[in-house]
């Protein structure tokens, strides 16, 4: 419940002020939490155990890190894009024919990878070279979090979790708690 | 002292005709249709709204109680209703329902004669033209109860500002096509038990298919009202860009029960049609 307050306040307040594009992004970003946050509430956390999960998620980091690229490296915008249509675009196609699993899972990581490095490095760097209020690193720790969270609900879809899944379904709730705050903190601190 | 056990029992006893979820969602659609109008608000007439609409809603929703409670002792769902259990006697509910209706019209009276006239039509859609003579025989009965439904936030608005207009119409429209959403995804919840009591509703007439292309039209319908009244009332960029990310997961899940129909899409629908239009109400009223 306190995950989908705080991403609603981050849509309806947190992101006043900032361009169409970047707006846009972050709406996507906070708006997917809080819709997940929700049929969590409704379903209970097993609904993460659903395929469409997977498309979904790769929503958060992918619209996070087109937002953070806008706002701070306009000669990326376009090219930064394109790569999140497409990434996405590739994400759903790859999920819903039949391919093998492993060429599935390398997009996966690849897109994964770049959009969760673009919203945990970022922040963290621009806060340590002064560019931005240190609080604007909470963002990376969000990143970092979402990356995390990303790895254990691979582990518990693919069936080889590292902790068991009853620990995952614990931990969950409380990772997605904790990466929106220290989103929402960490965009009200830049 | 034995009185006052009695007057408890029987209050305890009466808690449940009124269905206090749904009231209290009408009541806030009441609220925020009140709220919509962004006037000064006047705590008198807060108080007055709040009161009257809950007799009112109260009354109608014990009416209709007691006119099927034969339904309700047929029906799973229903079956341990005070009515369909016995613990209220029909005639208890009926004057209870008579005297709460007639309160609630009463006093939206006493506060202002075009407002009380929303509150009188929004009983008697409920209680005559749905529940008396619609529901056991047509499915689009429907229509009729959500007409009724969209009358708290119609009766609100006027309060505030004296008058029917285009905002205050839309509104009622945004309820009335979220009806659809929450009451057909209940009626092919709970399919078994409607069809025993002999209720037609759009599933076991039309079909589970054409029911879910109904409630995905109707979500897109009340999706849009909503967005085309919050931008009228001139609520501010974030709280609509906030409306927009709930009305795209009703949108989501409204398409996934046509496209991927199951029990528990259809249960989040229903579940989730309730969040939102609680979410909206609140979002229509800051």
């Amino acid at each position: 419940m306190i995950t989908c307050l705080l991403a609603a306040y981050q849509v309806a307040v947190g992101i006043n002020g900032l361009e169409n594009v970047p707006t846009i992004a972050y709406t996507i970003a906070f708006g997917v939490l809080l819709v997940a946050g929700l049929l969590i509430i409704i379903l209970g956390i097993e609904v993460l155990n659903s395929r469409i999960v997977v498309m979904v998620s790769s929503i958060i980091p992918l619209s996070l890190s087109l937002g953070l690229i806008w706002e701070h490296f306009a000669f990326l915008r376009l090219p930064y894009l394109i790569f999140a249509i497409v990434a996405y675009l590739t994400i759903i196609i790859t999920r819903s024919i039949t391919i093998p699993v492993k060429v599935s899972t390398i997009i996966l990581a690849i897109v994964h990878g770049v959009a969760g490095l673009v919203v945990f490095l970022l922040p963290s760097i621009f806060s340590a070279q002064g560019k931005a209020n240190p609080g604007f690193a909470l963002v990376g720790l969000g990143g970092a979090l979402i990356g995390l969270g990303g790895l254990l609900l691979y582990f518990l879809r693919t069936g080889r979790p590292i902790v068991s899944s009853e620990t995952i379904m614990r931990i969950l709730p409380a990772l997605l708690l904790l990466m929106t705050i220290a989103f929402v903190a960490g965009f009200t601190l830049a | 002292m034995r009185i006052v056990n009695l007057i408890r029992t029987k209050v305890s006893s009466y808690i449940p005709l009124i269905k206090s979820m749904q009231t209290s969602l009408l009541l806030s659609t009441g609220l925020a249709g009140y709220m919509s109008a962004h006037t000064h608000l006047e705590l008198n007439m807060l108080f007055g709204l709040v009161g009257s609409l809950f007799l009112a809603i109260s009354g109608s929703t014990i009416l209709n109680m007691w006119y099927d409670c034969d339904i309700d002792t047929v029906m799973n769902r229903t079956h341990n209703r005070p009515l369909a259990m016995g613990t209220v006697t029909k005639q208890e509910a009926l004057w209870l329902g008579v005297i709460l209706s007639l309160a609630g019209v009463g006093w939206a009276l006493v506060i202002n004669r075009l407002y009380c006239l929303v509150v009188f039509a929004g009983l008697f859609f409920d209680v005559i033209v749905y529940t008396i003579w619609l529901k056991r025989r047509t499915s689009w009965s429907i229509v009729w109860g959500g007409i009724s439904g969209g009358m708290p936030i119609l009766a609100g608005r006027v309060l505030a500002i004296g008058q029917i207009d285009l905002v205050g119409l839309l509104l009622m429209m945004a309820v009335l096509f979220w009806i659809p959403t929450h009451i057909l995804t209940f009626n092919m919840r709970y399919f078994s038990d409607y069809l025993t009591a002999r209720v037609p509703t759009f599933p076991s007439v039309y079909g589970f298919e054409a029911t879910r292309a109904i409630i995905a039209l109707s979500a897109i319908l009340a999706a849009a009202s909503i967005g085309v009244a919050g931008v009228m009332i001139g609520v501010q960029a974030g709280v609509l860009r906030l409306m927009a990310v709930l009305s795209s997961g009703l949108l989501l899940l409204s398409f996934a029960t046509v496209f991927r129909p199951s029990e528990q899409v259809n249960f989040s629908l229903f579940k989730y049609a309730s969040i939102y239009m609680l979410a909206s109400m609140i979002l229509l009223s800051l």
